[in-house]
């Protein structure tokens, strides 16, 4: 099977941007990725485009072509929804497109307005991501149902409200030379247990932001790299995807993310690695016990064990395993459509040695990972430094 | 004006909790789930069979929600929490001052109404 490169990868500011538009956002995402991969418009086979809410904020469905457009491209172009997954799936049909033998050089990425609106209906748009009848109708919002997993893990498991402001201090200050980082400010234990709550156990720092911004990446097959002299160190080399139940009701357990499990031990077995031999992970904090569930779902601490990995050092970035090097969701920002993607290009620029926290990573491997919903679909993407 | 229409399955549970005759989907296999299902989510069986709910639950996790989507506005805070009824969990709005909530706390099941969008749901209530 062929491997699968990233021959170019940009992503624009994440932050609130209202006054530019979807297509302008992923232009300039897109035209940077093509830039810094060097392949000309008529090589591209197709366009893999994540975005979730885009009918909503911008009235604009069949995103797909206007994205090719943007990109300056002519190609077969699709959008992926998976929620919150929305690029990581998309970036997972652009390594299945290549390593079929259908594509040689696909574009991959996604796009997310949501400062445009109001919060409250912000708010309005991401609940749908969640069950409208049994959830949405009973008053769930997105900090209401992951508030509902946090204290679901704190009755099981234990842990205090300053373990998860660790999370998000942590991925505040992990974000200060972040140029892309929507917040660039460090915070203190103090700050996030005086913060309002939003739902509570969910207060204001346990949750990401309301982000624009968009991410691509090109990604090419091995034999193309080689014969086009294209210099791409990076290959995606696994990829791997779960699914769960749509509402938290319907779930064996409400404090565990099943999904995960399942996406990374399949993308685990695709790139022949394990927990071990991973340097660095980009995982989906949109709020801070997410950050918790990922961690414990990708087989880095048992269950009921993370809650503590920030307190303790372990996850900040001269721990033995640094999480969230780019500032994660909740401090780099999180345009949903376009969150997986940018944890790629991010994952792309620590290992090249490009990403102002690359010195803290000390190996080849780094592993992504991508939720929608309270984790209904996940996608987990293993990135390996081949040379 | 046009009324709004039924929701099968989710109004016909609504309905018959409002009457105090709430139920479940059962399969073959004892899994249970609430309508609107035409198979088993948890082992895809067709055959599904409507039992009656047991009449309270026990508050597994809640939440209170001070920052609400506009549906919700004019409602905070309230309480969202989801109850084990034995063979079914059930989200719902709870109906009881925000001291009193805790998790394994008894609840049983009401229909309420949200009236700034006039959708009905499903509401707890302490036993």
């Amino acid at each position: 099977m062929t491997t699968v490169r990233i021959a170019g990868a940009d992503l624009t500011r994440f932050g609130s941007t209202p006054e530019r538009t979807g297509r302008d956002l992923f232009a300039e995402a897109a035209l940077g990725a093509r830039e810094a991969a060097g392949i000309s418009r008529e090589e591209f086979d197709e366009l893999t485009y994540g975005n979730f809410m885009g009918e909503l904020a911008e009235r604009q469905g069949h995103q797909g072509p206007i994205m090719a457009e943007a990109a300056g491209l002519d190609c077969p172009a699709t959008r992926y929804e998976e929620a919150c997954a929305s690029a990581g799936v998309a970036v997972r049909a652009a390594v299945s497109a290549i390593r079929s033998g259908r594509a040689d050089v696909v574009l991959a990425g996604g796009m997310e307005r949501m400062t445009n609106q109001e919060t409250e209906d912000t708010t309005e748009f991401l609940a749908i991501a969640a069950d409208e009848l049994y959830e949405v109708r009973a008053g769930m919002t997105f900090p209401g149902a992951y508030a509902l997993m946090q204290r679901a893990y704190v009755q099981e498991f234990g842990g205090e409200r300053e373990d998860f402001a660790h999370v998000a201090v942590k991925n505040h200050d992990h974000a200060l030379p972040n140029e892309y980082a929507q917040y660039r400010s460090a915070i203190t234990v103090e700050d996030h247990l005086d913060a309002p709550m939003i739902s509570d156990p969910v207060g204001l720092y346990d949750s990401c932001p309301i982000t624009d911004g968009a991410a691509a990446l090109v990604l090419c097959s091995d034999e193309y790299a080689e014969e086009h002299a294209i210099d791409a160190p990076v290959a995606i080399t696994g990829t791997g995807q779960g699914g769960d139940k749509m509402a938290l009701q319907d779930r064996t357990h409400l404090n565990r993310t099943p999904a995960t499990d399942r996406a990374a031990a399949e993308a685990y077995a695709d790139a022949g690695i394990t927990p071990d031999d991973v340097a660095a992970v980009e995982v989906h904090d949109c709020f801070t016990v997410a950050e918790v569930l990922a961690l414990e779902s990708l087989g880095f601490y048992e269950p009921g064990e993370a809650v503590s990995a920030a307190r303790d050092g372990e996850t900040t970035k001269e721990g033995s395993l640094p999480v969230n090097l780019s500032g994660g969701l909740k401090a780099k920002g999180h345009p949903v459509g376009a969150t997986g993607a940018s944890q790629i290009v991010e994952m792309n620029r620590l290992l090249t040695g490009t990403h102002p926290n690359s010195e803290y990573v000390d190996g080849g491997v780094g592993v992504t990972h991508n939720a929608g919903g309270t984790v209904a679909s996940a996608v987990v993407h293993v990135l390996e430094v081949v040379a | 004006m046009r009324s709004k229409p039924r929701d099968d399955g989710y109004d016909d549970l609504l309905d018959a909790a409002e009457a105090g005759e709430a139920y479940y989907l059962a399969c073959e296999n004892g899994h249970g789930s609430l309508p609107p299902r035409r198979s088993c989510p948890h082992c895809g069986s067709p055959e599904l069979s409507e039992e009656p709910l047991p009449e309270s639950g026990t508050v597994e996790t809640y939440t209170t929600t001070q920052i609400a989507a506009p549906s919700f506005s004019a409602k905070t805070p309230y309480m969202t929490a989801v109850a084990d009824f034995g063979p079914v969990r059930v989200t719902g709005i709870v109906r009881a001052d925000p001291e009193e909530i805790s998790v394994g706390m008894r609840v049983g099941l009401a229909v309420g109404r949200n009236t700034m969008t006039g959708n009905r749901m499903l509401t707890f209530h302490p036993r």
